[in-house]
């Protein structure tokens, strides 16, 4: 049977400041190291401020992932030489003297599959290398410690994933929840990043590191599954190792480094004193967590009726579910869903055009409404939303300059059918016999009125006009 | 002008218009200008020193609100961060270093205006107990210049006992401030662990240590410590003192007070003039109305080997961002891979922190913890254990500070377990957190020799007190310098 674990990493983006330092945990707007004190620099006499925020949202993390979370959590030291480490040690959590990291065992549903999740802890990232140069030779590395000190939540998970299918959904969901929670933006680049184990029927356990984004990660485990049964159908030992993901050549290297020999000399981290976490807080937490994105789907459906797919697209997402919450009232709920799931989804998918548009949550409200009153036609109203979506405009003004407003006065409307009707006698003919043939005829007024007319009143004049 | 004064009366003097902050200043650079050839307890020396103690006179003249340190001379041990000068930690691989902050004591003593003469030498990271590790070359015992003036913290007794400035500042990992204050004849004082932030203090062993003044009276280190206690939001290891006023109680005497004789310190090894002088100073606690009694503590034996386990392990990490990537010295990169240019880097550090390091890298290792690393931090729980048991029997513990006299330089270098073994009476106030404190009490044949009392963890004023009281019957000699 295959066996596949995972380690995941997740920057808690929407902190404010460093897990150790003022410094702003949004590392990403700044010049090449211009985010740094003398904290998240490691420099002589230093010590670390523990932010206390980060401990709180890194334990809501491991209680919506359904973890148990010990009474007293501690830090430890994990000592290694890396040039974007500034310490020389990082300062992470260890739970082999006892479970004191923010979250032990807990486990996930993905769909009736139960992933078991060991343990969560919280530690810090560090700085990022860039290298420069034209050929390896005379390469060199510059260090940018901007982003060391990040507050990171790592995930290690049990090896029950059988499938590279089943990983990428896995991340899909674990992505959801925790935007969802509000303590992270894992679409920010880098913000959440994992390494993947891989072992076969018979085989030992492979280690890949250095995969840059989820798409890459499914794509890596595929391919050491394959490398591993190739291997194997030819009788050829799997060696326990670390491979890096090549992601040029789309294949995981033997990594070569002695890195499962390295020795972390792991002890307490002294400068931190051991943090409680009594039951005050954990309630406090418990009762400010989120509604988690399964209780706002059932909701979704039984409240408003919403279709069980739709609303599985909006609850999983926190983006449009917090637009949906802003949005919708009793009466228009349905009909927000269906904007946007089928018409915004497809025009603000990005981080950068969602910054760019220019659109409210009243907007939203107000188009359902005028779609539900018949003031605009479900037609005219993508043209409405492009709009608004650019201008940000009042849906008033833009029905206005946009002539987008039903026909929906009676006497003009007359005017038009009675025309169609004269230039239509053979399908006026069908339509007494045929009620669905009275529909080509509504066809031809909207032709005419260029998708505005008022299809209920047009249907109401019709027949009167008829006589059916 | 008066050098030898302590500080509470420098400051009395500077408040009647006896003196001027300038002459005392000026006087005392010109004294570090006269004997520090000699002595070698300044790395550096304040060029601003002069100017800054004219501006606390103006502020005096004018009426102005001045601190309550009034312009007095400290001098401050060189692994402590003063913004925009050089703290070197008595290692070439800091030795151009300029920090670009200042440690939460140093901004607490500039809030007092006091005026920091110079920084002062050590052993290299605070690890030894002679400051003869100094990578700049050994202080002297102003006592007798054959003799080192103990350490590491020793450029700041010396500064002191040499009149070189009012009071120190240095830092106690293993009673590197006890030692010397022992050695050369000043108080020493090592506080509860987390009373003084740490914050800008470099690390050696951080769970243990603490900064703490060396100076000439117990009563100038209660006016220090009420200075620079407390907590510090940039050190979350800081205790919350409530602002207690370590000096106003300071003559409340000792009358009644339960104090413990520790057997395992008075025994084998121990110099017969120290031994003498510790029943000495017994008898001298017992006729102020304490009642001395011996206990046993078992766990002192084991806790020299437990202190170097766990400050080696500690200095192992603390040390490990001394790369030359980002401090040290410049070397052609050319022809190094990463981990050779680290070893080659790291071997600009002294003897005594590489002998450390490589204990550091082996004791906490894997397969070697539980031999070595973990069982250290048993004996220091046990030990913790057994100090707070006799502290429900006692209020005071009381010892020499070091078995023995100083020794002369040069004796004990190539040694290094004799001198381990130097630290056994200090390195318990550590491993536990508790305070402890060194009374300069007797001199043999022209060498200082002081007495320890230690109390229970926040009982830092009582200690005081009792630390006060026992200098009151004590009369030296003058420093032959």
């Amino acid at each position: 049977m295959t066996m596949i674990g995972l380690e995941i990493h997740c920057q808690l983006t929407n902190l404010n400041s460093k897990l150790f330092c003022s410094c702003k945990a949004n590392y990403r707007e700044f010049e090449i190291n211009e985010n740094i004190c003398p904290v998240c620099m490691g420099l002589p006499g230093s010590l670390p401020r523990l932010n206390q925020e980060a401990v709180k949202k890194a334990t809501l993390i491991a209680m919506a992932l359904n973890c148990t979370t010990p009474e007293k959590i501690a830090f430890f030291r994990k000592n290694y030489f890396y040039p974007d480490s500034p310490k020389n040690f990082q300062i992470t959590q260890l739970n082999i003297y006892g479970d004191t990291s923010v979250g032990g065992a807990g486990s996930i549903m993905i769909g009736d599959k139960k992933i078991r999740i060991i343990r969560i802890q919280l530690e810090e990232d560090p700085g990022r290398l860039i290298y420069e140069g034209s050929s390896s030779k005379n390469q060199i590395t510059l260090v940018d410690y901007n982003r060391a000190g990040t507050p990171l939540v790592e995930i290690v998970t049990e090896p029950d994933f059988e499938t590279p299918k089943e990983v990428r959904d896995f991340l899909n969901i674990l992505s959801d929840i925790l935007a969802n929670l509000g303590v992270a933006d894992p679409s920010l680049e880098g913000a959440m990043r994992a390494d993947a184990n891989v072992s076969i029927e018979g085989g030992k356990k492979v280690e890949i590191k250095n995969i840059g984004s989820f798409h890459d990660l499914e794509k890596a485990v595929h391919f050491e599954i394959t490398r591993q049964e190739s291997l194997h159908s030819r009788d050829i030992g799997i060696v326990q190792e670390t491979r890096h993901w090549d992601d040029r050549r789309k294949i995981t290297v033997s990594s070569r480094s002695k890195e499962e020999d390295l020795d972390y000399r792991y002890f307490l981290e002294g400068d931190i004193p051991w943090i409680r976490i009594d039951p005050e807080i954990r309630k406090k937490l418990q009762a400010e967590m989120p509604e988690s994105i399964n209780s706002k789907k059932e909701r979704y459906v039984s409240k408003y009726n919403i279709t069980s797919q739709v609303a599985d697209v909006l609850s999983s997402d926190k983006y449009y579910s917090d637009l949906f919450e802003d949005s919708h009232t009793e009466s228009n709920a349905k009909e927000v869903a269906n904007i946007i799931t089928t018409e915004l989804m497809g025009l603000v998918d990005t981080r950068e055009k969602r910054e760019a548009s220019k659109f409210t949550s009243v907007h939203l409200r107000e188009l359902a409404d005028a779609i539900q009153s018949g003031k605009v036609s479900r037609n005219s109203s993508k043209n409405a939303l492009h709009e608004i979506l650019k201008s940000g405009k009042d849906l008033s003004a833009v029905i206005e300059e946009l002539d987008l407003g039903n026909v929906s006065d009676e006497s003009e409307l007359s005017g038009i059918v009675a025309l169609v009707i004269s230039e239509e006698p053979q399908a006026v003919e069908q339509a007494k016999s045929n009620p669905q043939a009275i529909n080509y005829l509504v066809g031809k007024v909207m032709q005419k009125t260029k998708g505005k007319a008022d299809p209920a009143l047009t249907l109401d004049i019709l027949k009167k006009q008829i006589g059916v | 002008m008066n050098l030898k004064i302590s500080g509470l009366d420098f400051i009395r003097e500077v408040k009647t218009g006896n003196i001027s902050v300038e002459d005392f200043v000026a006087k005392t650079i010109e004294q570090i200008q006269n004997v520090d050839g000699k002595l070698h307890a300044f790395l550096s020396v304040n060029e601003e020193a002069i100017d800054q103690a004219r501006g606390i006179d103006k502020k005096i003249k004018s009426g102005g609100k001045v601190g309550s340190c009034f312009g007095m001379p400290i001098s401050i041990k060189d692994n402590i961060c003063i913004k925009n000068s050089k703290t070197t930690c008595a290692s070439k691989m800091l030795e151009n270093f300029v920090a670009p902050y200042d440690a939460t004591v140093i901004t607490k003593l500039k809030q007092q205006d006091a005026i920091f003469v110079g920084k002062v030498n050590m052993d290299e990271f605070a690890m030894g107990l002679s400051t003869e590790f100094s990578a700049f070359g050994p202080s002297k015992n102003p006592w007798d210049t054959d003799y080192v003036p103990g350490g590491s913290s020793g450029g700041s007794a010396v500064s002191v006992s040499a009149f070189e400035c009012v009071a120190s500042l240095g830092s106690d990992t293993g009673g590197s401030v006890r030692n010397p204050a022992s050695f050369c004849s000043t108080v020493g004082y090592k506080p509860t662990y987390g009373l003084i932030s740490r914050y800008g203090l470099i690390s050696y062993a951080n769970s243990i240590e603490q900064i703490g003044p060396l100076t000439r009276t117990v009563k100038d280190s209660a006016f220090i410590l009420n200075m620079i206690s407390g907590i510090d939001p940039n050190d979350n290891t800081t205790v919350d003192n409530k602002n207690e006023d370590y000096l106003s109680g300071i003559e409340s005497g000792i009358e009644g007070k339960r104090i413990g004789i520790i057997k395992e310190m008075i025994g084998d090894g121990i110099d017969p003039a120290v031994l003498s002088a510790t029943k000495d100073a017994i008898s001298k606690l017992e006729s102020l109305g304490a009642v001395c009694e011996e206990i046993s503590l078992d766990m002192v034996k084991y806790s020299v080997a437990a202190y170097y386990t766990i400050t080696a392990t500690e200095a192992g990490s603390n040390l490990a961002r001394y790369d030359n990537l980002r401090y040290g010295y410049d070397f052609p990169l050319e022809g190094y891979e990463f981990n050779s240019y680290i070893s080659k880097a790291r071997r600009n550090f002294g003897p005594e922190v590489t002998r450390r390091m490589i204990i550091g890298g082996f004791v906490p290792s894997a397969g070697h913890a539980g031999k070595y690393f973990l069982k250290a931090l048993k004996v220091k729980s046990k030990l913790t254990k057994e100090i707070n048991e006799a502290f429900k029997k006692f209020d005071f513990l009381v010892s020499p500070t070091v078995p023995i006299l100083p020794f002369k330089i040069g004796e004990k270098i190539d040694d290094p377990i004799s001198l381990f073994l130097v630290d056994i009476n200090t390195v318990t106030a550590n491993l536990t957190g508790k305070p402890a404190i060194s009374i300069p009490f007797a001199n043999s044949n022209g060498l200082p020799i002081g007495i320890q009392l230690m109390a229970d963890s926040m009982n830092d004023t009582s200690l005081l007190q009792a630390a006060y009281a026992l200098e009151q019957t004590v009369s030296l000699p003058e420093v032959p310098i």
